[in-house]
């Protein structure tokens, strides 16, 4: 029926490009939040679509939990001089040394959670209105009642119950001076979209997504990299594995799977065959039915 | 393969998240660790099977409370097709949060339950998708297992329809008799109904002609964003940024700018790295014109040929979001595409009895009410009907005291 290919990818990418060109002419001092993970990496590549040969109008900004894989942090530097974008650091290190947060204690401690703390207060330093983010609606139901445009209040909190109508492709970015809007352009990809938007730009992705060998220790019937920074006892066994990352976060919560795939085509059919989805490798969202929803009602992204 | 969002519209216990639930399940969209989740959840059926409904209610007080409060969008996709759906509540309470589901959408599942046939939700929620200007409509009479299996049951019903389709203009319907709890011509043909010969509800889905492209001639491109980097290479550079609503712009074509009514021609259309000889409708592109014309966000380029509606009174049905009423006394502002106006409701034309279909006169519009008003915009909209072009013929009323969306606009016509 169509005369010219513009197939699903097209589709997703024609509308992210159009929500980020929205925050772009509504908000006066926008950022992109950038984790060094594959969405967020999608959109780089988004916003470079939308802006040049224009610079993009936001910085990126890295909430830093002290706790992240190089590979991750090195991928970072190295986009940001390639890309010539400025870079914002918010370290939770600073948070915890300034008494603004208290590192966790115990077997299962992360830094995952102190991270929100961080991130509102660089939004508060910085005066953010809106907060580009690549969370998408497929990864958890809490997300998945999310709005593209998701106001936050003075305190980053989001309330579901209050959430504003979205209609037609019209985003309502007005707020009152210390709100700000937390803004997802990729609401509607999915996890297996994403990878097969990787392989069409042929972006590049950070080395721990890709088969390798790592230290690993079971911890709660998941495999995490053994580092410094979990707490490891006598009954930890360091065993030597074959494995890959699926999505990057802190490194005390993000757990491997065994992979044998280098490559993005082997990533891809291996998530289509999959039977555990994405978010079933994070232990944050283990705690309970609600821990997404929760996490988010606090300021969490 | 393309992209199909479609929405589902009953009322509570029809059966909306069981649906749902099942198309995603039978489909095998459901993952290990979220079935594991469905298997250890306390929320049974009577006979002890897992309660598909889990899987969209997101939200603790939906979990607490059984209902669906707020939209949930899932997706799912199969060899054919990728599928968008969102998941949104019946209630009457909860009108506007299924208009915000609605109005993306390209096709409404209605639910009918077998056992009560035509209720008053189903004539609300047919009239919602007849005033959304949803193209395709799949009525599912639901929970067959119910009432036997019985052919003459789901005969009355849509013949009891096809009146009410009539009657709302609903110009593409098709009935399926399903059980969303057993499976039953969901993803499967049913083994229960010999006597229906039509497709199961995915097969319908994945095939039903989308026609995402938009063939009409309105070739509409609000302008988002002016991008001039300005550095010593590019220093004349000045492209205008946005999505295609809407039609076709070539390379050539005489266009012109509104409000202004500047004219000019389209001298180059890029897209990142891509010269590109047009720009179909749904494409985020830049747009390059012969003349140095004074263009900035908010303003709309369109075909010379067929240009929009031009004019500070519109017409337009309304549908009321806020828990503040309308207040014809103040001003609100009016957002249509990239461009925001002030704007006031300068008249009540009627309200809709969205029960009976009834119009009667009226002067408040509260939560949820929908009726047809006259809006008079500060500044000039190019807009078209939204019978002809939904994407420029849809606005939103948000209240500047609170900044909240407090109304949907569909315009029907300029007034002279």
């Amino acid at each position: 029926m169509s005369t010219y290919n513009f197939d699903y990818l097209d589709e997703l990418e024609a509308e992210a490009i159009h929500i980020l060109r929205e925050v772009a002419g509504q908000f006066e001092k926008p950022a992109l939040l950038f984790s060094g993970g594959k969405d967020s990496i999608t959109l780089v590549r988004l916003a470079e679509k939308a802006f040049r040969p224009g610079k993009f109008p936001f910085p990126l900004v890295h909430i830093d939990t002290g706790h992240n894989f190089q590979e991750t942090v090195d991928y970072r530097d190295k986009m940001v001089a390639r890309i010539g974008e400025k870079l914002i650091v918010g370290s939770v290190q600073e948070s915890i040394d300034e008494g603004k947060v208290v590192e966790q204690t115990g077997r299962n401690a992360s830094r995952n959670a102190l991270q929100t703390v961080t991130l509102l207060d660089t939004i508060a330093k910085y005066e953010f209105d809106a907060c580009i983010g690549g969370a998408r609606r497929d990864e958890e139901k809490a997300r998945a009642k999310e709005r593209i445009f998701s106001v936050r209040d003075e305190f980053g909190s989001w309330d579901p119950k209050r959430q504003r109508p979205e209609l037609w492709n019209i985003y309502n970015g007005k707020i009152h001076k210390g709100e700000n809007v937390r803004v997802f352009p990729i609401s509607n990809w999915t996890e297996l979209d994403v990878w097969n938007y990787i392989r069409r730009e042929k972006i590049e992705l950070p080395s721990i997504y890709f088969s390798h060998q790592r230290d690993c220790i079971t911890r709660n019937g998941q495999l995490m990299a053994a580092s410094p920074f979990l707490n490891m006892d006598n009954e930890d066994v360091i065993v030597r594995k074959q494995v890959r990352f699926r999505t990057v976060g802190d490194m005390s919560c993000t757990a491997a799977v065994e992979s044998e795939a280098t490559l993005i085509d082997d990533i891809i059919s291996e998530i289509s065959d999959s039977k555990i989805s994405e978010r079933g490798a994070r232990m944050d969202d283990k705690v309970s039915e609600a821990a997404m929803e929760d996490r988010k009602k606090g300021g969490y992204f | 393969m393309n992209i199909l969002k479609f929405f589902t519209a009953g009322s509570v216990d029809d059966g909306k998240s069981t649906l749902i639930g099942r198309l995603l399940y039978d489909t095998d969209s459901i993952l290990a660790d979220q079935l594991e989740a469905l298997q250890s959840s306390n929320r049974k059926n009577d006979d002890g099977t897992i309660d598909l409904a889990i899987l969209t209610d997101g939200l603790r007080a939906e979990r607490e409370q059984g209902i669906t409060i707020d939209v949930a969008y899932k997706y799912f996709q199969t060899e054919k097709r990728k599928f968008i759906i969102a998941d949104t509540p019946g209630h009457i309470q909860y009108t506007r949060n299924m208009v915000t589901g609605a109005s993306t959408a390209n096709l409404a599942i209605i639910l009918v339950d077998a056992r009560n046939g035509v209720v008053e939700q189903t004539i609300r929620h047919s009239y919602l998708v007849s005033l959304l200007g949803i193209k395709h409509v799949v009525v599912c009479i639901n929970k067959m297992d119910m009432v036997d299996y019985s052919d003459s049951v789901y005969t009355t019903i849509i013949d009891k329809y096809k009146v009410l389709a009539q009657q709302l203009k609903l110009k593409d319907v098709t009935y399926i008799p399903v059980s969303a709890l057993k499976g039953d011509n969901i993803v499967l043909p049913s083994i229960n109904m010999d006597w229906y010969n039509g497709e199961s509800l995915l097969h319908f889905l994945e095939k039903v002609d989308t026609d995402n492209l938009d063939k009409s001639q309105l070739a509409r491109m609000p302008v988002q964003w002016v991008i001039r980097p300005q550095t010593d290479e590019l220093h004349d550079y000045r492209g205008y940024a946005g999505r295609v609503l809407s039609g076709t712009f070539k390379l050539n074509d005489k266009i012109v700018v509104l409000p202004s009514g500047a004219s000019s021609t389209i001298e180059k259309i890029e897209f990142f790295d891509q010269t590109l000889d047009s720009a179909h409708s749904g494409r985020s592109v830049t747009i390059h014109l012969k003349d140095n014309v004074d263009i900035s966000r908010g303003d709309t380029i369109v075909n010379a040929t067929a240009q929009p509606q031009d004019s500070k009174l519109i017409e337009a049905d309304l549908c009321w979001m806020d828990g503040r009423a309308l207040d014809t006394s103040i001003m609100y502002l009016i957002q249509h595409n990239s461009k925001i106006s002030k704007c006031k409701i300068s008249e009540i034309l009627h309200k809709v009895d969205i029960n009976t279909l009834e119009k009667h006169a009226a002067d408040e519009f509260k939560l949820n009410d929908i009726g047809r008003v006259i809006i008079k915009t500060a500044e000039t909209l190019a807009f078209d009907l939204y019978d002809d072009n939904r994407a420029n013929g849809s606005a939103i009323l948000i209240d500047s005291r609170t900044n909240l969306t407090v109304g949907a606009l569909m315009f029907r016509a300029a007034v002279e």
